[in-house]
């Protein structure tokens, strides 16, 4: 850096009026030198996911051979015998984090209009917006407890009654104790709100006001201009961070190993403990060994490939159905 | 309903009631129901919030004594004791993370505003960076745990504070990059012209210029990654373990908040319970500050 403030004379330069400097060659060596490190440390996000795709590969490996696809649909998980089949953890990973998408969507956009549409004050708006922030810095594992000590209690009555008023379908007809598949999928709805709130909140904030006035102007009421007018010109990226959040639920971890029950036996009932991708690798990982690691690297496989579509899923539709004005 | 006023009338042209607010208008009560169920909604979105901030407050808060922050937990069943290892554990494997993740992340950042913003190969790095934003946490885990705790790499050691930490920076290193980059592109170009103009090198200009020009955004979205990586625990439930004791060294199993609250939640101790929320109290006050430290940055520094 000295060598900026020490100009070497030009002797063609008119006198005292300016002066030229040549770069010299450590200058332009530590540029190339810093063009050339940040660009490693940029080919290092792509080592590292390549990494983790190789190591997850080559530990499912194993089990890819021993179970091939029969994997998918078989729900034995029988460290004894050595059989493994993950449709249990398949099944509780898609059920949960699209029920809770089911009941978290509505809630999410409904909350974002709330706080986006000129309903309330924006004092208590942006109240309510760093609220819904704060939720999603809530650790895990925190909610996890929560869930285990407060929210199960509280919500086992409604459970009850959901079971003795609904039992005769399959989807209830276990009796609630305690952890299960319910309380895992309400925790998860608490998990993606904010993400859902977050990203619906800021596509209706950039729909151009020109649209609402024009809306206004032609005399429709407010929620007239909601649904006909704001919705539709946002539609693109709520549906990108719907996705975002589906990937998110089905990835959650913490909360739902702590209040799901972890059962290895297949049922579908939702008031029964179940099992998801997820928990299964953070209850089964540490203490398992020989094909069992491999089988839950194999499990490990399958949850990346299913958020990756979700993800690259998502960044598609944003990309694409975006509408630009 | 009111009256339509009828008085002083010129003759009118039109039917004037359709001038005044009809309450009883189905567009009308539709607009009130839905302003009703949206204003019900935002209720419920909020109300896990309050309600959970109010238990840890009411089930940590009062465990909150000097001796919960200078002892170790007890034994399994046994009441008192602290959480004093898991506090500095926390510490530690968030400062392995952050140093690992910030420098390639704020690297990676530059090279994708500063020297490469539309080339195949940035592209090729976003799409990555946004896969590797998109890798559940308990992925990265188990990627440590097969890259590090399996292969014993570090010194014969299996598990051990150093595993935790590079799985939780690899959590950390998306966002970063995405900050950085993100953040950069916001500075005008007016700025590097500016410095070009002048007779500054790239290097100077991007370091001396460039970044603290951006410093605001790259901050804000370093402490919430930060933040985030403190409260995570699949990365590190069989990379950095769990260990009953004060830290020995970044090269052995290392307890951690977030650790203890899974173990001591599923535990059928009431003691170990109170600890977790006693935990949790602390940890939720550690994320919360840091995310009021996010905002604040980026408020004082915009004013």
């Amino acid at each position: 850096m000295s060598s900026l403030s020490t100009p070497s004379a030009v002797p063609e330069s008119p006198a005292g009026a300016y002066t030229l400097r040549r770069r010299p060659m450590s200058e332009k060596l530590l540029d190339g030198g810093f063009r050339n490190l940040t660009m490693g440390l940029a080919a290092l996000v792509a080592t590292v996911l390549l990494a983790i795709l190789i190591t997850v590969f080559s530990g499912a490996r194993e089990a890819i051979a021993e179970f091939g696809t029969s994997f998918l649909t078989s729900s034995a998980w029988d460290p004894v015998n050595e059989k493994y089949g993950a449709f249990t953890a398949i099944y509780g990973t898609l059920v949960s984090s699209f029920l809770a998408l089911l009941l978290a969507v509505p809630l999410g956009i409904g909350t974002a209009i709330f706080i986006t549409e000129d309903i309330i004050p924006s004092s208590l708006r942006e109240a309510i917006g760093l609220m819904v922030e704060l939720l999603a810095a809530i650790p895990s594992v925190v909610l996890g407890l929560w869930a285990i000590f407060v929210m199960e209690p509280a919500i086992r009555p409604l459970l009850n009654l959901s079971h003795k008023l609904l039992g005769w379908t399959p989807l209830f007809n276990t009796v609630p104790q305690g952890p299960g598949m319910a309380p895992a999928i309400l925790i998860l709805v608490v998990m993606v709100l904010p993400i859902i709130t977050a990203i619906a909140r800021d596509a209706l904030n950039q729909v151009p006001i020109e649209l609402r006035q024009g809306a206004y102007g032609i005399g429709t009421t407010r929620w007239g201009a909601i649904f006909n007018i704001i919705l539709p010109a946002a539609i693109s990226a709520i549906v990108g961070g719907v996705m975002l959040a589906l990937g998110r639920a089905m990835g959650e971890t913490m909360a739902v190993t702590m209040i799901i029950g972890n059962a290895l036996n297949f049922n579908v009932s939702l008031l029964a403990p179940g099992n998801t991708i997820a928990s299964m690798l953070a209850n089964q990982f540490g203490e398992a060994d020989g094909i069992q690691v491999s089988a839950l690297m194999y499990a490990g496989l399958i949850l990346m490939f299913l958020t990756f579509v979700v993800n690259v899923a998502a960044q598609w539709i944003v990309r694409k159905l975006s509408l630009r004005y | 309903m009111t009256p339509f006023p009828q008085a002083h009338s010129a003759p009118s042209l039109f039917d004037r009631g359709t001038l005044f607010f009809k309450p009883s208008l189905g567009r009308n009560l539709f607009n009130y129901i839905c302003t009703s169920i949206a204003g019900l909604f935002a209720t419920i979105a909020v109300l896990p919030l309050v309600l959970v901030l109010l238990y840890v407050l009411y089930q940590g808060g009062r465990l909150i004594t000097p001796s919960l922050f200078t002892q170790l937990p007890p034994a399994p069943g046994m009441s008192g004791g602290g959480i004093g290892n898991a506090i500095i554990g926390t510490v530690v494997v968030t400062l392995i993370a952050s140093l690992l993740a910030i420098p390639i992340g704020v690297g990676g950042g530059i090279y994708l505003s500063e020297y490469n913003r539309s080339g195949w190969f940035a592209q090729v790095v976003r799409f990555c960076n946004d896969v590797l934003a998109g890798v559940p946490s308990i992925i990265s885990g188990v990627f440590v745990y097969g890259l590090i705790v399996a292969t014993r790499i570090f010194f014969g050691q299996s598990y051990s504070a150093m595993a935790g930490g590079i799985a939780l920076s690899v959590l950390m290193l998306p966002t970063v990059i995405k900050t950085t980059d993100e953040g950069l592109k916001l500075v005008p170009q007016e700025l590097r012209w500016g410095a070009f103009g002048v007779g500054a090198s790239q290097v100077v200009t991007i370091l001396k210029v460039v970044l603290p020009a951006a410093f605001t955004p790259i901050a804000t979205g370093v402490v919430l990654a930060i933040a985030r990586a403190a409260g995570e625990t699949a990365p590190l439930i069989f990379t950095a373990l769990f260990s009953p004791f004060w830290p020995e060294g970044i090269f052995n199993p290392i307890a951690s908040m977030s650790v203890l609250i899974y173990n001591f939640a599923i535990m059928p101790y009431a003691p170990q319970n109170q600890l977790a929320w006693a935990a949790s109290f602390v940890l939720v006050a550690m994320i919360l500050a840091a995310n009021l430290l996010a905002r604040w940055i980026s408020r004082v520094n915009r004013a």
